[in-house]
């Protein structure tokens, strides 16, 4: 008998069919992913098979069969014994999944004396052992800790303690590296890796990172409006794929090992920074954020920054603009020292639905920046923006939409409008497409280049993703606490990189390829004992 | 400074700038008014030399700022009194002379002070336990006819004025039933029983209004922490619906209430004037409006000051112990 078995799965919320009739085996001991974008109904899937969606006003049919319990038929009370028990599910983001109130080590052990009834003593003791097995460094007193004060990483490898605490049959792991940095999240693909090789657990992994699947599992089901388009061993599926909508998906991905096509950015310096530094805080709690940087952009060419959550590219982006004050260090603009906001030199956000007003409509939005310049005449505005939309691909009708009616790729078309809407000649992109899905990613970044070569702007392009950076950029900066730790033409940078962090970052970039992934794998390792 | 006994010391020493701060405005707008402070002080009956004395005493003569101070070295060290014919000390905290009553103001409040407080925390504990009590069935109970009728009950009770409840109580219980006589105020350290048979009518009067307030707050902000992604993670591990509620929903959904609780139990010390008049309870309140009444002014700034002094420690308390509850506060 299968470890898991979904045959004919549909999930309805109200009038919308997340799940559409979706059948999948998983045997004992291997590992599937369930690959696909948002609203593909992949985490809908995983839900179900902890019957989850029980009392939740969400219609279910068809039948889900874990590890010998019939999901859909099961009383709530066998259901309770499934759940944590024979099959444990590692949640998203590790912060809001765990009780903020209670010990991490307390939380871990009520769920193993959930199922056990052992002794509060033993529960306790259970905690730190799986606390222990996950790579916790002194987890005796780290199990006293409460969720906040443990690392993004930390936090998802207690969860995965959690999940541990009742050996059970079979792992569940929604998207669980979404919300880590890239190294972090190589080091916790590998502890999955192990842990499968020691416990012999089955995993299904839910994530919409190709790259993430390929490192992690057997077979791969790639899904789409609730359907299943293909699924097959992951070499196969990944490498020789069948389906016209999977080949789309891998094209959209970003190759970290592919060098892009050459531009030719002219020699004229539009900004320059030097010695930036920026601090927060007072006294003995004084940081610096941005330490000492210096970099010039020049018109034309796209200076990609990358580096993990914290190292100060934000802040540095945020100076380049002039929304902060630096501390310490000048920017010049085409050659003259500029304080404060400067019009030549726009910024698009990484979240597309907070950096809009959702009472304004988007053609409001993109006509701030025409009113803050001075245009009065209404004509003239909207025949403006009604370009910009044009331009970046949206229509005159959006005009007067609201930004909940866009999707989350037309949501950052509108901020790239509004950024055109000063007659920029430098935008720097904080995170422009982390939001999105690796399709709709693809097509703003081809509007960007785009729009670089047509009007010949010069782009800041802020990332943590390693290949997206790759794809656009000219030159690249690899920041670390605060400082640039490397810096140079792309290519030089990506493929022969002289410090060693750089070196970490790209060994722990997820490889399509499932063999170069076991050879990654192993290679991190060797760094690891290094 | 920093951790837990940084952040008690830091809240403590707002404290004492708040009081000292509600202090310089009570008695700014008290004292500084237009009119002969002295006249008023004394009362509409005062000979001329009375008042004249009046004035003597509260040193009308000297600059604003130097009779504040001597309002504050009275309240620190004490004071002394001349009534004319003898020297009355008064020890600190001195808040004054009521010239009306020629009696001290600080004792004025200690008779009336254990009454408005056995009521009101007496009342607190029960609409503690009513309304997070109903708060919680009712956001368990979601959707079901029992949820829908303890939302009816609360909004009732948040609709009627305690007067209502209290009479009904009152001709129910004493007068149909008889179950217990009308009530008496007894003090505690005479009668511990009567004391709380005879509180048992008012506590439950003002309870039962209060516990509405915080059964919806409850209720709202369980609602809140049950859509919480942790809550989602212990149902995925298969963690109980009774401990899901009672110790992780709760836990969470209780720093909105103990901050809701600060300022009631403050508020009604000197604000449960209905409650005490309706079943003659002789406490804050009564006295505060009579004050009021006949213009007894350093009997109302007094009061005012006491009352300020219990809502900013309520305050001070409901901060410390959300402090307890969430250790993220103290690091904020």
């Amino acid at each position: 008998m299968s470890l898991v078995e979904v045959t004919d799965l549909t999930v309805g919320f109200g009038s919308l069919r997340a799940v559409d009739g979706l059948s999948f085996r998983l045997e004992e001991g291997t590992a599937l992913a369930l690959v696909g974008e948002s609203g593909s109904g992949k985490s809908t899937v995983a839900g179900a098979l902890l019957g989850l969606h029980r009392d939740t006003g969400a219609r279910v049919g068809g039948s889900v069969r874990v590890a010998g319990t019939d999901v859909q038929q099961a009383s709530d009370e066998e259901l309770r014994r499934l759940r944590g028990a024979r099959a444990a599910m590692v949640f998203q983001d590790p912060l809001s999944s765990l009780d903020p109130y209670y010990a991490i080590g307390d939380q871990i052990a009520e769920v193993y004396r959930v199922h056990t009834r052992g002794s509060r003593r033993a529960a306790r003791a259970r905690a730190v052992e799986v606390l222990e097995r996950v790579g916790i460094p002194d987890a005796q007193r780290r199990s006293r800790s409460r969720p906040h004060e443990f690392s993004g990483g930390m936090r998802q490898r207690a969860l995965i303690a959690m999940a541990l605490a009742c050996e059970p049959d079979l792992l569940i792991a929604d998207e669980p590296t979404t919300a880590l940095d890239v190294t972090v999240q190589a080091q916790i693909l590998d502890l999955l890796h192990t842990l499968r090789e020691e416990t012999g657990m089955g995993l299904l992994l839910v994530t919409h990172d190709v790259g993430v699947a390929a490192e992690s599992v057997d077979e791969v089901l790639v899904m789409r409006h609730g359907r299943a388009v293909e699924h097959g061993p992951v070499g196969t599926v990944l490498g020789a794929p069948a389906q016209a909508y999977t080949r789309e998906l891998l094209d959209a991905v970003p190759r970290v090992d592919a060098p892009r096509a050459a531009s030719e950015p002219s020699d004229e310096v539009v900004l320059e920074a030097t010695g930036l530094r920026r601090e927060f805080g007072r006294g003995k709690r004084a940081f610096a954020a941005v330490d000492d940087v210096s970099l010039t952009v020049r018109r034309g060419e796209t200076l990609g920054v990358v580096g993990e959550s914290g190292s100060g590219k934000t802040t540095l982006g945020r100076m380049l603009v002039g929304l902060l004050e630096p501390t310490a260090g000048e920017i010049h603009y085409a050659g003259r020292r500029h304080t404060g906001v400067n019009p030549a030199v726009q910024m698009v956000f990484q979240d597309p639905v907070s950096s809009l007003n959702p009472r304004r409509s988007v053609g409001e939005s993109i006509a701030d920046p025409l009113r803050a310049r001075g245009e009065r005449d209404e004509q003239r505005i909207r025949g403006r923006v009604v370009e910009l939309l044009e331009r970046v691909g949206l229509e005159a009708v959006h005009y007067d939409r609201y930004p909940h009616e866009f999707s989350g790729g037309q949501r950052q078309r509108v901020g790239i409008a509004r950024a055109l809407a000063a007659d920029p000649r430098v935008i720097v992109c904080d995170e422009p497409v982390s939001a999105l899905d690796v399709t709709t990613q693809a097509q703003v970044v081809d509007l960007l280049g785009e729009l670089q070569r047509e009007l010949g702007l010069a782009l800041v392009f802020i990332a943590h993703d390693l290949a997206v950076v790759r794809q656009v950029s000219d030159r690249v900066a690899v920041m670390r606490r605060g400082q640039v730790v490397e810096s140079g033409p792309v290519d030089e940078v990506y493929d022969a990189p002289r410090e060693p962090y750089t070196k970490q970052l790209l060994a722990a970039v997820p490889a399509l390829d499932p063999e170069v992934a076991a050879e990654r794998r192993a290679a991190r390792r060797e760094l690891a004992v290094a | 400074m920093s951790g837990f006994g940084g952040f008690v010391l830091r809240r403590a020493l707002g404290m004492v700038v708040t009081l000292l701060a509600i202090s310089v405005i009570v008695y700014v707008v008290f004292y500084a008014t237009p009119g002969n402070v002295a006249q008023i002080t004394c009362g509409p009956r005062c000979s001329p030399e009375q008042v004249h004395q009046v004035a003597e005493q509260l040193k009308l003569g000297d600059p604003l700022y130097l009779r504040y101070w001597h309002f504050l070295e009275g309240l620190f060290v004490g004071q002394d009194y001349s009534t004319g014919t003898s020297v009355a000390h008064c020890s600190a905290p001195c808040l004054g002379l009521s010239y009306q009553s020629d009696q001290q103001v600080m004792d004025i409040i200690l008779t009336k002070l254990p009454v408005s407080l056995s009521l009101v925390l007496g009342a607190m504990v029960l609409w503690l336990l009513l309304g997070i009590g109903t708060g919680v069935l009712s956001a368990w109970r979601r959707g079901r006819i029992s949820e829908r009728l303890l939302t009816a009950l609360t909004l009732a009770g948040t609709a009627t004025p305690v007067f209502v409840i209290g009479l009904v109580l009152m001709i129910v219980v004493c007068g149909e039933l008889q179950l217990l006589p009308f009530p008496q105020y007894v003090n505690f350290g005479d009668d511990p029983e009567q004391w709380a048979w005879n509180l048992l009518l008012p506590w439950l009067s003002l309870a039962l209004i209060e516990a509405a307030a915080f059964a919806r707050l409850t209720r709202a902000s369980m609602l809140e922490t049950l859509a919480e992604d942790h809550i989602r993670t212990f149902r995925a591990y298969g963690v109980g619906e009774r401990s899901i509620v009672g110790r992780h929903a709760l836990r969470g959904a209780l720093a909105p209430v103990i901050a809701l609780n600060a300022n009631n139990v403050g508020s009604a010390v000197g604000g449960a004037v209905l409650t005490e008049t309706l079943f003659g309870l002789p406490g804050i309140g009564q006295e505060l409006v009579h004050a009021v009444k006949v213009v007894d002014l350093p009997v109302v700034v007094g009061m005012v000051l006491v009352v300020g002094f219990f809502v900013v420690i309520a305050n001070a308390v409901a901060d410390v112990l959300y402090a307890v509850a969430d250790r993220r506060v103290v690091l904020a």
